[in-house]
């Protein structure tokens, strides 16, 4: 981008005119108030959660209680719960959205690519409501009645992992939230993924084509080493999108404050634990002062994941 | 590695039978890699055919004029969204009205005052990390500073919080949409003898409008869907009331209360806003490519 270069040194003028300084001011200020919105965002959350630091010290993030009756509040179940549903969701995406960009950059016939690709961004614009209402009517009743049960009879008993299958099939659970996440963000991953896919120069898949390379061959040892910060970095950029994910969870998570290592037992994330505790909690408590701790761990995990996400994306995708 | 085991195993001149099993199993490994990324593909695609037709095939029955003509009412008597629409209204457009100017402002920063400048790439980095942070922390955030110390839910809160999300959003299309401007129109203006803030506001931006109102039209599309700010910030309202001052209906919000309840009537009608808000909030992103593709 070169003209932008040049457009700062542009007006070649002997006097300033008013209007540029006001004009420049203005927009530098609003530059920094953006700046200042991360500071009190960060600030905010920090100070409505200095309560409960102080009431619970570092314990907060090691102590599994949620009492509301004895006031003792704690952050490692819903931290739990928002790392695991994240992590699975991954597990999940990342195959498909990698899939997805495969077929959309080398397979796809050019006439088919922009409505798939369309369509599959349109997957990323449905509110998360909408999601929480499919996940809970469509997706719950499918788990219960076919996917956990299967799994529940056939892999319960095997040694070491069989524990991931236990408990009764309710439909609702940590693995319903990691599917419904999943699709949730498979859109921003296969987003990134095609984009980066496109930047890789053709000359160098034609000469990996000319020595009579497979296509497969070409994304996995041509396309895939040559994004691969990038194709990381989308896949960060899933991450932080997973953990703060609230309205969809909330509906097939079962939102119980226990861990639990089965796959399909309840749990809650920290995002859903504040939308259903926050309408109970009077202004000024112990118990509205632990949400916005909670509020304050997750802004920090998100903004680690999210930074890291951006520093791994920014070579490719910025000019 | 496929690419380079060719090297290292023995040649068609060589081995004439290691090479064919060769052959056929890097052909077979293609094969199976390029049925299962179209098969995901079509997964990708049947998770949204299965959204929308459960929308429509749940949402179609429960849609009537009393939708949008009767406010939301008690289970059992036949009640509307009207209060619910009209407040999702009030409050998209006052957010989208706050946040743009200053996501306007940002993103003209970025593209024209801040090349390489240590303070433009933070604001760059913080926006881009504002784009995807979580909005129930923003519903918080604003809950903080515009509900507790007021001691009360209002719309304009809801408004405060929709304008957090939109900015970002703003800033991102605009700051690409002015870098695509060609220098040979800036320098054009410019050797006329106008100053940078007319070049900027009076050529830039009209050059770039279609894709600056494409930022527009997507923040509105994230914004009407959202639930979570609103939470905490209008808590949503069963009356009718249109003062920014008290708690104030929004459609997400109402749906969100409808869905979860025991009542068919109720669950029905969270259903026909679910459609509603899907269906509108998918034509303005459509509407916003085409306008895109128009730009480009």
């Amino acid at each position: 981008m070169q003209q932008a270069v040049t457009a700062d040194t542009a007006p070649p003028r002997g006097r300033s005119s008013p209007g540029d300084a006001i004009f420049a001011t203005t927009v530098r200020a609003s530059g920094l108030f953006v700046l200042g919105l991360l500071g009190a965002i960060i600030v905010v959350l920090a100070i409505g959660g200095m309560k409960a630091f102080r009431a619970f010290g570092p314990g907060f993030l090691i102590s599994t209680d949620w009492d509301p009756v004895q006031m003792v509040y704690g952050a490692a179940v819903p931290i739990f719960g928002t790392v695991v549903t994240s992590v699975l969701a991954l597990l999940m995406a990342v195959p498909l959205a990698f899939g997805i960009a495969f077929y959309l950059t080398e397979l796809a016939p050019m006439w088919f690519r922009r409505p798939v690709s369309t369509a599959i961004e349109l997957l990323a614009a449905i509110p998360s409501i909408v999601y929480g209402m499919w996940g809970f009517f469509v997706i719950v009743p499918i788990m219960a009645q076919y996917v956990e049960p299967f799994f529940i009879d056939n892999l319960s008993d095997l040694p070491v992992i069989g524990f991931l299958f236990d408990g009764a099939p309710f439909g609702t659970g940590i693995l319903t939230a990691a599917l419904i996440l999943a699709v949730m963000v498979i859109p921003f991953i296969a987003a990134t993924m095609r984009d980066v896919f496109e930047t890789v120069p053709a000359v160098y898949k034609e000469s990996a084509y000319g020595l009579g390379c497979t296509t497969w061959e070409v994304v996995r040892s041509i396309v895939l080493p040559y994004t691969r910060t990038s194709v990381v970095g989308g896949i960060m950029l899933g991450l932080g999108r997973a953990l703060g994910e609230t309205m969809a969870v909330t509906f097939v998570i079962g939102n119980t404050n226990r861990i639990s290592y089965s796959l399909f037992g309840p749990g809650n994330t920290i995002a859903s634990l504040v939308a259903l505790e926050f309408p109970e909690s009077q202004s000024g408590s112990l118990k509205l002062s632990s949400l916005l701790a909670l509020g304050f761990i997750l802004f920090v995990i998100s903004f680690i994941v999210l930074a890291v996400s951006r520093f791994l994306l920014r070579p490719r995708l910025k000019t | 590695m496929s690419a380079t085991t060719a090297g290292s195993v023995p040649g068609p001149a060589k081995n004439l039978r290691a090479s064919r099993a060769l052959g056929r199993r890097r052909y077979l490994v293609n094969t199976i890699a390029k049925a299962l990324s179209t098969l995901a593909t079509f997964i990708g695609l049947a998770f949204l055919a299965s959204i929308l037709f459960t929308l429509v095939s749940r949402g179609i029955g429960g849609l009537s004029l009393t939708v949008f003509t009767t406010s939301t009412l008690p289970p059992g008597s036949n009640g509307g969204l009207l209060n619910a629409i009209i407040g999702s209204l009030i409050q998209t457009v006052l957010g989208a009205a706050i946040g743009t100017p200053i996501g306007l402002m940002v993103g003209t920063y970025l593209s024209e005052y801040g090349q390489g400048s240590v303070v433009a790439n933070a604001v760059r980095f913080v926006s881009d990390v504002l784009l995807s942070a979580p909005s129930i922390l923003i519903g918080l955030f604003i809950y903080q500073l515009a509900v507790a110390p007021f001691g009360g839910f209002s719309g304009i809160a809801g408004c405060l919080a929709l304008a957090v999300l939109v900015i970002p959003i703003v800033v991102r299309t605009t700051e690409d949409m002015l870098r695509l401007i060609p220098v040979t129109l800036r320098e054009a203006v410019v050797g006329l003898g106008a100053p940078k803030w007319k070049m900027i506001v009076l050529v830039c931006y009209r050059a770039a409008r279609q894709g600056i109102a494409t930022g527009i039209l997507l923040a509105v599309a994230r914004i009407a869907g959202e639930t979570a700010p609103l939470l905490f910030t209008s808590l949503g309202n069963l009356n009718w009331s249109l003062s920014l001052d008290k708690p104030m209906a929004s459609l997400p919000v109402t749906i969100y209360q409808y869905a979860g309840s025991a009542f068919d009537d109720w669950v029905q009608l969270a259903w026909v806003g679910a459609l509603l808000i899907t269906f509108g909030v998918l034509a303005i992103n459509i509407a916003a490519r085409l306008l895109l593709r128009g730009a480009k």
